[in-house]
């Protein structure tokens, strides 16, 4: 009978950290980020079709960094457990709190038991519907530990850098002005960014039940 | 995926976009009653929808009685919903498998939008609808029958689209009106007799009040609008621009703008007959 090697669980944790750390830091990062009427989340995204930044539920939005298989995965697991939730209880009792919890223990549970961790960060928003001070940014990290935000968080491999060129966040400021620093954070300083390397979506407080909205094209050019 | 408590859902059975698979798996679907249900009990009942198609798209309305038996049991339930932003569903039948068939469908439309990234067309919509209501049918068996319209405005076709069902979950679409309930025979009726191509919205609008308004004056579970109350049909429209349902100041303008009419110009059988210059035309 073959004995495996031993190796210090500090060890096991430490790889399996590192090899996640990796796998996001190839893709590229995003922000998401309060402003005036909402919450605004701003991805680099060449492609028109494969979304990083999608629609949860009424009040609640989703985004992914790494691996597009892995948090599309997560991002319809979200979708599932808030439409459950909505229609045993009311719309209502749905909340990212308990969303981001759920992703906490289901990507913790992952990155201890299984062969390999997940290769994501995540981000769950939720804007309260009338009061701004509600609004709130989850952040889950690939070992299933949690943060939360109130101002504004940034995902991806590049984070620490992107933080730096965020000094001039402020709160309450307008979609257009929040957006064009969150663009400039992403583009750093030797590239632009135009609207077509972007994917960006608000959650808009106002009279919609569903707040969720793309925001594309011309109308995307003319905020930035 | 690694299983957990709150996704149901093991690899082997992924239940895709749709969100009655999704709830048949997590074990909460309603169960089937054991006998005929109308023989125990005086069920409640919705009665009377009628939709038409104008030039923008459709106008749906509903009136708002239902009955158990001989006995008004709600004077202001509603029977039209908006099934997403360019559709809707209007029920009749047994109030309560409706009022959840129709929760289930706009959850339906919504789960997969957001599951699949884009809506499902008008067809696939109205399609579900009858799956729906084909896995409705041993309730139906039981005396709790749900008969729908749907209507919507085709964002392909750019034109406002009908269809009528049956309890089996037969879906038949209908070019200019339809209607369902009790009082379908009457309101279909007046529908039939006033519909013209391109109609403007107004006409549409007092076509399907007056619809109901007759319906109400020969079928005894259909509700006449009450004045009294305030209490008026629900009625809106679904054109491109989405679901719109009308105010009640609008809709009050015109239930008395149509007995004026009736008291006026049909003198003392005004109420009994549509005169030629009466028609909402």
């Amino acid at each position: 009978m073959s004995q495996p090697f031993y190796v210090a669980p500090e060890q096991v944790m430490k790889d399996r950290a590192d090899y996640a750390r990796k796998g996001i830091a190839r893709g590229r990062s995003l922000i998401g980020s309060t402003y005036d009427g909402g919450i605004v989340i701003c991805a680099e995204n060449t492609s028109n079709t494969l979304r990083k930044v999608s629609e949860i539920y009424d009040r609640i939005g989703f985004a992914g960094v790494g691996k597009y298989n892995e948090f599309d995965q997560l991002r319809i697991a979200g979708v599932r457990h808030a439409d459950l939730k909505g229609f045993n209880y009311s719309r209502a009792d749905v909340d990212a709190r308990s969303l981001a919890n759920q992703y906490a223990n289901m990507l913790g549970q992952v990155f201890t038991h299984e062969m390999k961790p997940m290769e994501v960060e995540i981000l769950v928003a939720e804007i309260g519907l009338t009061e701004p001070e509600r609004d709130q940014l989850f952040h889950i990290l690939y070992d299933g530990s949690v943060t939360d935000h109130t101002t504004y968080v940034v995902l991806g491999g590049d984070a620490d850098a992107l933080r730096e060129r965020m000094a001039d966040w402020a709160p309450n400021k307008s979609l257009s002005d929040t957006l064009k620093l969150l663009v400039a954070a992403l583009a750093g300083d030797d590239r632009t960014l135009v609207a077509d390397d972007l994917e960006v979506a608000v959650l808009e407080r106002g009279e919609e039940r569903r707040t969720f909205k793309r925001i594309e094209g011309d109308d995307l050019t003319a905020l930035l | 995926m690694t299983q957990t408590p709150w996704n149901p859902t093991s690899p082997g059975a992924d239940p895709g976009s749709s969100f009655a698979e999704l709830l048949r798996q997590s074990g909460l679907e309603p169960p089937v009653p054991q006998g005929d249900v109308s023989e125990t009990f005086d069920v409640v009942h919705g009665t009377t929808c009628v939709a038409v198609r104008y030039a923008d798209g459709v106008v749906i309305a509903g009136d708002r009685r239902a009955t158990s038996g001989n006995l008004i049991s709600h004077r202001s339930i509603e029977k039209v919903f908006p099934a997403d932003r360019h559709s809707a569903v209007a029920i009749a039948g047994a109030a309560g498998p409706a009022v959840e068939m129709v929760k289930l469908f706009q959850l339906q439309l919504e789960h997969y939008e957001k599951v699949e990234g884009t809506s499902l067309s008008l067809e696939g919509k109205a399609n579900q609808l009858s799956q729906m209501l084909r896995n409705n049918l041993p309730m139906a068996m039981q005396g709790l029958a749900v008969v729908p319209i749907f209507a919507g405005y085709d964002l392909a076709a750019e034109q406002g689209r009908l269809f009528q069902y049956d309890v089996t979950g037969g879906r038949y679409e209908e070019l200019d009106y339809t209607a369902t309930g009790s009082g379908s025979l009457h309101a279909g009726t007046v529908a039939k007799i006033h519909f013209r191509d391109n109609m403007t919205r107004d006409q549409a609008v007092d076509l399907v009040i007056e619809s109901l308004f007759q319906a109400a004056d020969a079928d005894s579970a259909t509700g006449l609008p009450d004045l009294i109350r305030g209490l008026y049909p629900v009625v809106a429209t679904i054109s491109a621009d989405g679901f719109d349902r009308l105010e009640n100041d609008e809709l009050e303008t015109r239930v008395r703008t149509l007995i004026d009419r009736y008291t006026t110009v049909g003198g003392r059988d005004g109420g009994n007959s549509l005169s030629a210059e009466g028609g909402p035309q």
